[in-house]
């Protein structure tokens, strides 16, 4: 960008291809995205790990933060929401919110500047994963043929009914909430990176463009604002792991509750 | 690989995985994550927590305990007390009524003793008495003979003879008790 003033950059529009990588080694897959998964994965275990080691009765510094975080986790997004119980679900949802959040925030982080799901098929396997683990907490709470009919069929309908809520409640249960669920996430992040690809590629664009001022004054305006869009991106990217957690949360909740 | 799927299906563009091996991915990696969590993190939280409710608990209990203690080393110190005070009124009462028992005994045995002296001295007095009347009664009719004897064998003109006849009876008489006292006392 030194002599961006004197050469403009070439325009081109953000689009699909800027979220296709080079597979390295190789290997197609083995692309920016499944190094950064693999990255975050190792960083969330490691994290934690140097977060909860030598944990004492009464907390050092490190230990009052990893408390906050921890039970930020514990009773907000399980206790609250899972009720007794609920330490049995911990592991999974502690996992699954700090691997979307650390994630998410790659978006934003040097090295990294990529939401690792905007890429949809680690989402759908999160997704996939949630969807077998409500499943599977309702059929051990209630035993399959129970849970199938509680969860296709609330109680005190008229049997007039039944032949319109069974399937919706069927497909609301079974196919909308891991659909959602991923696509939430997913799409989030992608047009969160989207926008402030945008903003960027754009804004340098207009930056460097010879002939018109005012076109340079607008496009400085614009990689300014993808600033706020950076911080907007950091709170988006935190909502996306806290939603994704706590409905997965819920749908457990929903599953071993014991009327549906 | 993704391109026959594509075909099949509908276009769904970027909801279509790009690598299907994503899916896997993100299935092995939060599972994995969640065995790390399961295993190591969400233990070593939750220990610390029960340990810290326990160390708070248990200092609660302790103190309850202590304040337990304290009460009932009170309650055993009052009651000693109480008993020591009962015992040395106890003892002050013994000792009063064992006090006037003394005296009372004291007094009966000295009124014992000296009934038993001035009964023994009466004894003794009507013994000598009984002995000097004795000795008297036996006596005084020798006396009397040879009194009248002496009065019959001297000249009964002789006044002043007589007179010490008279005298000398009475001189041998005087002397006639404390004969018979020591013969008492001798027996």
């Amino acid at each position: 960008m030194s002599h961006g003033l004197l050469v403009p950059l070439e325009y081109h529009t953000p689009g699909l291809e800027d979220f296709k990588f080079h597979g390295t080694f190789g290997v197609t897959w083995l692309d920016k995205p499944f190094w950064q998964v693999i990255i975050s994965a190792v960083l969330v275990i490691g994290l934690w790990l140097w977060l909860s080691h030598s944990m004492k009765v009464v907390p050092g510094k490190r230990q009052v933060f990893a408390e906050y975080c921890y039970d930020f986790i514990r009773n907000t997004l399980a206790r609250d929401i899972i009720g007794s119980g609920f330490r049995k679900w911990l592991p999974y949802l502690v996992a699954l919110f700090s691997f979307i959040l650390v994630n998410n925030w790659f978006g934003e982080f040097f090295i990294f500047m990529f939401p690792t799901f905007s890429h949809v098929g680690f989402v759908y396997g999160m997704a996939l994963v949630s969807w077998v683990v409500y499943i599977a907490a309702g059929i051990r709470a209630h035993g399959p043929l129970k849970f199938f009919k509680n969860s296709i069929l609330p109680p005190d309908v008229p049997p007039a009914l039944w032949i319109l809520i069974i399937p919706l409640e069927f497909l609301s249960n079974f196919i909308t909430r891991p659909v959602t669920l991923a696509l939430r996430l997913f799409v989030n992040m992608f047009a969160g990176h989207l926008i402030i690809m945008i903003f960027l590629v754009g804004g340098g664009y207009l930056l460097t463009y010879s002939g018109n001022p005012m076109y340079n004054v607008t496009g400085g305006l614009s990689i300014i604002f993808s600033f706020a869009l950076f911080g907007l991106e950091l709170f988006v990217g935190f909502l996306q792991a806290y939603v994704f957690t706590i409905l997965s949360a819920q749908y457990v909740s929903t599953s071993i509750a014991s009327e549906h | 690989m993704a391109a026959p799927l594509t075909v099949l299906l509908v276009n769904l563009g970027p909801l279509m995985p790009e690598h299907p091996i994503e899916i896997i991915a993100g299935i092995v990696l939060v599972l994995i994550i969640t065995w790390a969590c399961a295993k190591f993190i969400v233990p070593r939280f939750e220990d610390m927590y029960h340990e810290r409710s326990e160390a708070i608990q248990g200092g609660i209990e302790r103190a309850e305990k202590a304040q337990a203690e304290a009460k009932a080393a009170l309650e055993q110190y009052r009651a000693q007390l109480a008993g020591a005070r009962d015992e040395a009124a106890q003892i002050r009462e013994d000792a009063k009524t064992q006090g006037a028992q003394i005296v009372e005994e004291m007094r009966a045995n000295a009124e014992a003793e000296a009934k038993r002296i001035s009964a023994h001295a009466d004894a003794q007095i009507q013994a000598q008495r009984d002995q000097a009347v004795g000795e008297l009664r036996r006596e005084i009719g020798g006396l009397a003979t040879s009194l009248a004897g002496r009065i019959v064998g001297e000249s009964l003109d002789d006044d002043t003879r007589v007179q010490a006849t008279v005298d000398r009876f009475l001189a041998e008489l005087a002397t006639q008790p404390a004969r018979s006292a020591r013969a008492v006392d001798k027996a």
